[in-house]
C-alpha cells in the first residue's frame, strides 16, 4: 500500500521547504529558519521509523507487549539539544557579521566584499607604482 | 506543514520566528501521538520556547524586515523538486509506517527492551539506552553542547560595566508598570517550573525525563525571569562566572564517573563496577551522569541567552562600534 509511506513523504516536503529556504532566501536568520525547519523534519523521520503499530511508550510497565522502538528516541533527544545549542551559534555568527558589515543580506555583504577587494588591489597598485 | 510553507512566504521576519515556535510546538504533539514522550518534552522547551526566544533576540539587534529580492528562485525551486523527486523515489522500498517487522525493530531494538530491566534495573528505556548503553555517545552530545556554549561565549561575550547598571534598574522600574500582570503570573509561576525540572531531572529514571529536558526546562523558567525582570536583575540572582563553572563541572562529572568505572576494573562507563550490587552500580551512574548533562544542558542554554542578551543591551547603549567597511 503505497498510503503507508506517507510519513516519508510529509518528512520530504518539509524537508524540501526548508532546503530551499536555505538556498533561495538571501537574509541569514531566514538562512537558519530554515536550517531550522529542515532539522525538525529530520527529527520527525526518526520518531515516525520509531513507531510501532499498537505499540506504547518505550517505559517497562506491567501487562503491555509491545513497546515503540527506543533507540531513534535516544537519538533525537541528544539531537534537539545539540541542534539548538549549534543554531546559536549561528545566531551569534550571525550578530557578529551585522556588527562587521550592517546587514544581515548575503548580497549585500558579498558587494562590500568585493568593493573592498577592489580598494585594496587599487592601494597595492599605488604602493609599487611609488616604489 | 501548512505552517512551514507560510514561513518560507513570509517576509517579517517577527512573524517567522513565531511560526517556527509554533512549528516547534505542533512537532512537539507529534512527538507524543508517536510514543516519544522524552523527545517530546525536550523539543517543546526547545522548539517552541528556547529557540524562539534566542531568534527574537537576534531579530531585536539585526531588524526585522527581509529585502525583497530572493535571489534565483528558479534554479532553487529546480533543485528542491530534483532533489525531493529522487527521495520520494527512494522512500518506495522503504518500511511502511508503524511495522513491526521493519529493519530498524529487528537489530539492537528487541535487546534493549527485553533485557535492560534485568540488566540496568530502569523501567524507561530511554534513560537506560541513553545514560548506559549508549553513555560514551551521550559524553560525546554533551561536550559538543559545551564546545557550542564556548564558541557563543568567545563571539558574544562582553565586558559588563558599572555605570550601565544605575541606568538599567531605571529601565526596569519603569518597566515594572508596563507589565505587572505578566510579572506577577510569572512570579507565581516560576518556582514551580524550577521543580518541575527537578522533578523530571530526578524521575528520568522511572517516567519520561532526564538530563537533557531538565535542563532545557530550568534553563527556559531562568530565560523567562530574564525576559520579564531584565538582564541586570537576573545577572544579580545568577552570577556568570558561577554558571559557566556549573557547566565546567557537568561535563568533569559525567567523565570522571567513566575514569572512575575504569579504575574500579570496568570499562569505561560501565558503571556494574561502581557499588557491590551491579544494579546499585548502574542506578548510581546513571543519577550522577544525568546530573551532570543536567548541569551542562541548563547553564550552556543561560549563558548563551545572556550574552545575546548582553549584546542587545549594548546595542540599544550604542556602545558597539560600527565599522561599515571591513577591516
Amino acid at each position: 500500500m503505497l498510503i503507508d509511506l506517507f510519513n516519508h513523504w510529509i518528512v520530504i516536503t518539509l524537508m524540501m521547504c526548508g532546503l530551499y529556504m536555505v538556498i533561495a532566501h538571501g537574509n541569514l536568520i531566514k538562512k537558519l529558519v530554515g536550517l531550522a525547519v529542515f532539522q525538525t523534519s529530520v527529527f520527525i523521520f526518526y520518531i515516525s521509523m520509531a513507531k510501532v503499530d499498537g505499540g506504547t511508550a518505550p517505559i517497562l510497565a506491567d501487562g503491555i507487549v509491545h513497546y515503540s522502538n527506543p533507540l531513534p528516541h535516544v537519538l533525537i533527544l541528544t539531537a534537539i539539544v545539540v541542534g539548538i545549542a549549534t543554531t546559536a551559534l549561528g545566531l551569534s555568527l550571525v550578530v557578529r557579521i551585522k556588527e562587521a558589515y550592517g546587514s544581515i543580506e548575503e548580497e549585500e555583504i558579498q558587494q562590500q566584499d568585493i568593493q573592498h577587494q577592489k580598494n585594496n588591489a587599487h592601494t597595492k597598485v599605488k604602493l609599487e607604482e611609488e616604489a | 506543514m501548512v505552517v512551514a510553507f507560510a514561513i518560507i512566504r513570509m517576509k517579517d521576519l517577527f512573524a517567522v520566528v513565531m511560526l517556527l515556535g509554533i512549528y516547534g510546538l505542533l512537532s512537539a504533539s507529534f512527538f507524543v501521538a508517536m510514543d516519544a514522550v522524552d523527545v517530546a518534552f525536550t523539543e517543546a522547551a526547545v522548539g517552541a520556547g528556547i529557540s524562539t526566544l534566542l531568534m527574537l533576540v537576534v531579530i531585536a539587534i539585526t531588524g526585522r524586515k527581509e529585502k525583497a529580492n530572493r535571489h534565483k528562485p528558479l534554479p532553487a525551486l529546480l533543485i528542491v523538486l530534483i532533489t525531493g523527486g529522487l527521495l520520494v523515489y527512494g522512500t518506495l522500498d522503504m518500511p511502511h509506517f508503524g511495522a513491526a517487522d521493519a529493519p530498524i525493530h529487528n537489530h539492537v531494538a528487541p535487546r534493549y527492551i527485553d533485557d535492560s530491566m534485568a540488566e540496568v534495573g530502569v523501567p524507561n528505556i530511554v534513560t537506560s539506552v541513553l545514560a548506559s548503553y549508549r553513555a560514551f555517545d551521550t559524553f560525546g552530545e554533551v561536550v559538543v553542547i559545551f564546545t557550542a556554549g564556548i564558541g557563543v561565549l568567545t563571539l558574544l561575550s562582553v565586558a559588563r560595566r558599572k555605570e550601565d547598571d544605575e541606568e538599567a534598574t531605571a529601565i526596569n522600574d519603569s518597566m515594572h508598570e508596563q507589565h505587572l500582570v505578566i510579572r506577577i503570573v510569572a512570579k507565581i509561576l516560576i518556582p514551580f517550573i524550577l521543580l518541575f525540572a527537578l522533578y523530571v531531572q530526578f524521575h528520568g529514571d522511572f517516567g519520561p525525563g532526564g538530563g537533557f529536558q531538565a535542563g532545557v526546562i530550568f534553563a527556559a523558567a531562568i530565560i523567562l525571569y530574564t525576559m520579564l525582570f531584565g538582564l541586570n536583575t537576573a545577572r544579580k540572582v545568577i552570577n556568570q562566572t558561577f554558571i559557566q563553572l556549573i557547566a565546567a563541572i557537568g561535563v568533569l562529572l559525567y567523565g570522571s564517573v567513566g575514569i572512575v568505572s575504569l579504575m574500579n576494573g570496568g570499562n569505561f562507563f560501565d558503571y556494574n563496577v561502581l557499588a557491590s550490587d551491579p544494579i546499585a552500580g548502574q542506578h548510581l551512574g546513571i543519577l550522577l551522569i544525568e546530573w551532570g548533562v543536567g548541569c551542562t544542558v541548563a547553564s550552556i542554554m543561560i549563558v548563551i541567552f545572556f550574552n545575546f542578551a548582553g549584546r542587545r543591551e549594548l546595542y540599544q547603549h550604542n556602545q558597539v562600534p560600527q565599522n561599515q567597511e571591513p577591516s
